[in-house]
């Protein structure tokens, strides 16, 4: 209404500026994601094969992935790993974060903490997984000389019969994939720690206060104020962090190889082993993209919804707010 | 008396438990880039003997030999990476507040649907759709060119979304207008008004923009595979490889060498960034 002025419309101007977006987004998501899915229905395998044709069974692609032992094996890898690094690092991620809002214990040095604890996210995940595989190195390697020391430590004391020797972290699966999710963990804790002391920090002090006055101890406030008030964050949270993990490609990929033997295969990792390595099977991989992008799709579509739903709860109470005001102007309006 | 004696006994436990574990926390955090960046200065045959040292070594430049010996070149790395970082986070920032100026200045009958439309890409992630955008950009035979990882910067939901949610209260439409009055045209108002007064925000996605795509290893190792256009994520990839196999101090070293460039950034910026990531993080 404001951009109307003596009756020139400035509207054709909300079109310009919004023809670079528009394009570049046809020419590269748009036009790819149509293409990946036409794919998905095609032969269409081979180093750059240009020549391919539909699939007299359309769906085959879909099935020959849906019943591919590695495909099955990768999303349920996905999921663990996901479970594994996500579990401990929402839990002391909302510990530090109640740690460092907490009033009435200042805790010294959180500007540091929170450097500190932030600072693995920052660091390109390709050389953190590079970095944990120099790591974990097998006979020598940082872990296994502390392994060893350990051990040595223990029999001089006589608390272990014998010196413990190097462990092949490598080569087991449980390891790999706990170390994995410890990565996953390592990168992203201090990431959401952030994100929920920011959360804590929008909830209205009032409610702190009156909890307090109250008598509500340390505890109480935690759980019956903070993690309430903290529902639609930790939502958030959840979700971009699983739509984040059914993507996880450079840790599982350097860090072993998605091995051992499919240990640590994720759904990226199959994806791009599909379709850019070995027999370049672009249909199968297009499928299977189309598979994860359908379980995307879906939890933004949740994401989506509780955030409207925030905003529509935001818009009813000031509607609220509103009447109230109005009702109070009328008595006043009353008594004069 | 019982009562505050109880409460300040309460509090030391709770002050003791705390600290314990933020330094355990921040000893976890910070173990292993300080082997890494010690076994970078540490010959490999000290490595063998033991692997975990905090005292740095000497050996830091034969390390360097090797590592460059073996045909890895950082800087070569660094300045592909430095090329398309910068630039992408350039298109980034400039064309997603204008995106965002077009949803937030003007009044346009698609406005809502376009806003619609840029929430429901907002999650879709670059690895779904990269068999196609592969396939689509062989077609156009920009393989090995820094463009194809350079121009769909210039379409990024998410910076849109944030610029937006910055923008509602930051830029008050009475200026526009009198600039209006004042003869200024619309592109002008954009470039010497609307974006200046947009820099807090330009300056947080920017150093976002950049770092995400700096890390990012996925399309580069797809798109570029002349040795010559590698960025340092794909150099780092192949610091696995069997050429450095046994040569811990040169791998140690590489790895500390591609992460350098980020590591300053973060310590010249950490204030930013943090308070960058909790603003990102509430609004969505």
């Amino acid at each position: 209404m404001k951009t109307k002025l003596k009756g020139v419309s400035y509207a054709k101007w909300g079109y310009i500026f919004s023809i670079p977006f528009i394009v570049i987004f046809l020419l590269f998501s748009l036009y790819p994601t149509i293409y990946t899915t036409i794919l998905g229905f095609t032969d269409c395998k081979g180093l750059n094969n240009t020549d391919w044709h539909f699939l007299d069974d359309p769906f085959a692609n879909f099935k020959t992935i849906l019943d591919n032992n590695s495909f099955k094996t990768s999303l349920k890898n996905t999921v663990l790993i996901w479970v594994l690094n996500f579990t401990p690092q929402i839990t002391m991620a909302l510990l530090l974060a109640a740690i460092f809002t907490s009033h009435r214990n200042e805790i010294k040095g959180k500007g540091f903490f929170k450097v500190v604890f932030y600072m693995p996210n920052i660091i390109t995940a390709a050389s953190v997984a590079i970095l944990f595989n120099a790591l974990f190195a097998y006979p020598v390697g940082p872990m296994n000389d502390i392994v060893v020391s350990v051990g040595e430590f223990l029999h001089k004391i006589n608390i272990l019969d014998e010196p413990t020797k190097p462990y092949n972290f490598l080569v087991y699966k449980v390891p790999a994939q706990l170390i994995v999710a410890f990565i996953q963990f390592l990168t992203w804790y201090g990431n959401t720690m952030i994100v929920l002391i920011s959360g804590i920090l929008g909830i209205s002090p009032d409610i702190y206060e009156a909890a307090e006055i109250d008598g509500s101890n340390g505890w109480q406030t935690f759980w019956k104020i903070t993690v309430p008030n903290l529902k639609t964050v930790l939502l958030y949270t959840l979700i971009t962090s699983l739509v984040g993990g059914l993507n996880m490609y450079d840790i599982p990929k350097l860090f072993n190889e998605g091995g051992p033997d499919n240990a640590t295969l994720t759904t990226s990792v199959f994806i791009y082993n599909q379709a850019f390595s070995g027999n370049y099977l672009y249909n199968r991989a297009a499928a299977a993209s189309m598979i994860l992008f359908v379980i995307i799709a879906v939890l933004s579509a949740i994401l989506f919804w509780i955030m409207r739903d925030r905003d529509e709860a935001r818009f009813e109470k000031e509607k609220k707010m509103a009447r109230r005001e109005a009702k109070k102007k009328e008595a006043a309006n009353k008594w004069q | 008396m019982a009562v505050v004696a109880g409460k300040s006994s309460g509090n030391i436990i709770f002050k003791v438990l705390a600290y314990t574990l933020c330094i355990l926390l921040a000893v976890i955090s910070l173990f292993p880039f300080v082997i890494m960046i010690i076994n970078s200065t540490r010959s490999t045959t000290q490595i063998q003997q033991h692997a975990v040292s905090l005292i740095p070594s000497t050996y830091f430049l034969s390390n360097m030999e090797v590592l460059l010996g073996k045909s890895f070149d950082p800087l070569k790395g660094f300045f592909n990476s430095l090329i398309i970082s910068s630039s992408s986070t350039i298109c980034t920032v400039y064309f997603s507040t204008m995106t965002a100026y077009a949803l937030v200045a003007y009044d346009w009958r698609l406005r809502k649907p376009f806003f619609t439309l840029i929430m429901c890409v907002l999650m879709i992630p670059a690895q779904v759709t990269s068999i196609g955008f592969y396939q689509f950009v062989y077609k156009i035979g920009l393989t090995n060119n820094f463009l194809a990882l350079i121009l769909p910067s210039i379409a990024a939901p998410t910076v849109v979304f944030f610029m937006r949610q910055y923008m509602i209260p930051a830029l008050p439409m009475e200026i526009l207008q009198s600039a209006r009055i004042d003869g200024a045209g619309e592109i002008r108002i954009f470039n010497q008004i609307a974006l200046p007064m947009m820099k807090p925000a330009m300056a947080t996605q920017a150093i976002f923009a950049f770092v995400t795509s700096w890390n990012s290893l996925f399309l580069p190792q797809i798109l570029l595979i002349d040795t010559d256009k590698h960025t340092l994520p794909i150099m780092v990839s192949q610091l696995n490889g069997d050429i450095y196999r046994t040569e811990f101090g040169a791998i140690y070293l590489g790895l500390f060498l591609t992460v350098l460039p980020v590591l300053v950034i973060y310590f010249l910026l950490s204030k930013h960034i943090i308070a960058g990531v909790a603003l990102g993080g509430v609004k969505g």
